[in-house]
């Protein structure tokens, strides 16, 4: 456990120099335990755990965009868990309000069994859509066809910088839409 | 999307870096001052008597608590724009204000005084006091959010009502130059309840503009 946080806290240091090899390395190793926090979360309110999915996505956007807020001499983990034990709060808190006038506007018509009316991680994909083209496009080249920054600009015919700025638009914007649903 | 898609993407955006709060904070300060100046000038100004006030040391004193507040708030928010950062440990802050205005209250009432004690507290500025703060703060508070937006605070009220404390004490430093009520029974009554009406707004404002 110890380790594994010492860890964390060796790649975001290294992320926030520069490498963003080992920032794609810290991501992708916090998001099984962001994934299992999540479903234990979800499950202890009582709440279906398809849609844990979602809630990664949005603890990672916060991560990613919030992370000028960890203090480099701290260590990482109290910080990641503050911020996905906010999001999921947040997530419950969002879903209550949305059970609640289901049940009172529905009552009479819910079938014995209702399915989930979104499948999960669908809230991101549906966001993108909203984006404006120039953001979408970049965010889409980048995220579903794997395009480096490069390649991107090359096939929008856009500078390099100019992508960079699309790109974190487009997350910043995507992250906003996401809150305020 | 994928979770492993939305991971490549963010770390291909590794290289964005974003203001640090303090600056950002700073930054949003400065561009909402002009604003709350105008309004001062438009509207009070430094009072006329200025030289002579200074040296009374309860004029002098309203400068110390007033910007006591503002420097502790500052601190506090900064420390709040944190995910995993309380109050606790670090309100203590704002209480160096209050412990100023009881030093000087105390100082006050072992000095022979020409007018009664009610007479002090009562003033002839309450209500420019409680005008003019929450008017002089509003700009300021509305940089303050704008700036400190770029922190995750784990409690967005809090963090607001903070942000509001922050703006009052600038406010409020200036306007002490305009204000001819310099007992401290009268800052303790009028500026703090002008403060805690910025306080209030700056909690209601901060409570939607400060998620994240």
């Amino acid at each position: 456990m110890r380790e594994r946080e010492d860890e964390w806290t060796g790649l975001m240091r290294s992320a926030i120099s520069g490498d963003d090899a080992a920032y794609h390395r810290l991501l992708k190793a916090i998001t099984p335990v962001l994934r299992a926090a999540a479903r234990r979360g979800l499950a202890r309110a009582g709440q279906p755990v398809d849609q844990s999915e979602d809630i990664v996505q949005d603890i990672l956007l916060a991560v990613h965009l919030k992370r000028q807020t960890w203090d480099s001499s701290a260590p990482f983990a109290p910080w990641l868990f503050a911020i996905a034990r906010n999001k999921l709060i947040d997530t419950l808190r969002r879903r209550g309000k949305r059970i609640f006038v289901n049940i009172d506007d529905f009552a009479e018509t819910l079938p014995g069994e209702t399915p989930e009316p979104t499948a999960s991680a669908s809230e991101v994909a549906a966001q993108l859509q909203t984006l404006p083209a120039r953001q979408r496009d970049v965010l889409q080249s980048i995220a579903v066809d794997s395009s480096s920054i490069k390649d991107t600009a090359a096939k929008f015919s856009m500078s390099e910088g100019a992508v960079r700025v699309a790109l974190h638009r487009g997350l910043a914007s995507l992250t906003a839409k996401l809150r305020d649903r | 999307m994928d979770t492993d898609q939305l991971i490549r993407t963010l770390a291909a955006d590794n290289t964005y870096r974003t203001r640090p709060i303090g600056l950002a904070l700073m930054l949003a300060l400065l561009a909402a001052a002009p604003v709350s100046l105008l309004i001062f000038f438009a509207e009070l100004g430094v009072r006329s008597d200025v030289m002579t006030a200074m040296r009374n040391p309860f004029f002098d004193l309203k400068f110390a608590v007033t910007l006591a507040l503002a420097v502790a708030a500052i601190a506090v928010s900064l420390h709040l724009s944190r995910p995993e950062a309380s109050l606790r440990g670090f309100g203590w802050w704002l209480l160096v204000p209050a412990g100023i205005l009881v030093a000087a209250i105390s100082g006050e009432m072992m000095m022979p005084q020409r007018a009664p004690m009610m007479t002090r507290l009562v003033g002839k500025n309450s209500m420019a006091c409680m005008t003019a703060i929450p008017a002089m703060s509003l700009p300021l508070l509305v940089g303050a959010l704008y700036g400190l937006r770029q922190g995750a605070p784990a409690r967005p009220a809090v963090a607001g009502a903070v942000a509001g404390l922050l703006s009052a004490g600038l406010a409020a430093t200036v306007y002490a130059s305009h204000c001819t009520d310099d007992s401290p029974l009268f800052v303790a009554t009028w500026y703090t309840l002008a403060t805690a009406i910025v306080a209030s707004v700056g909690a209601l404002m901060g409570k939607r503009a400060l998620r994240y």
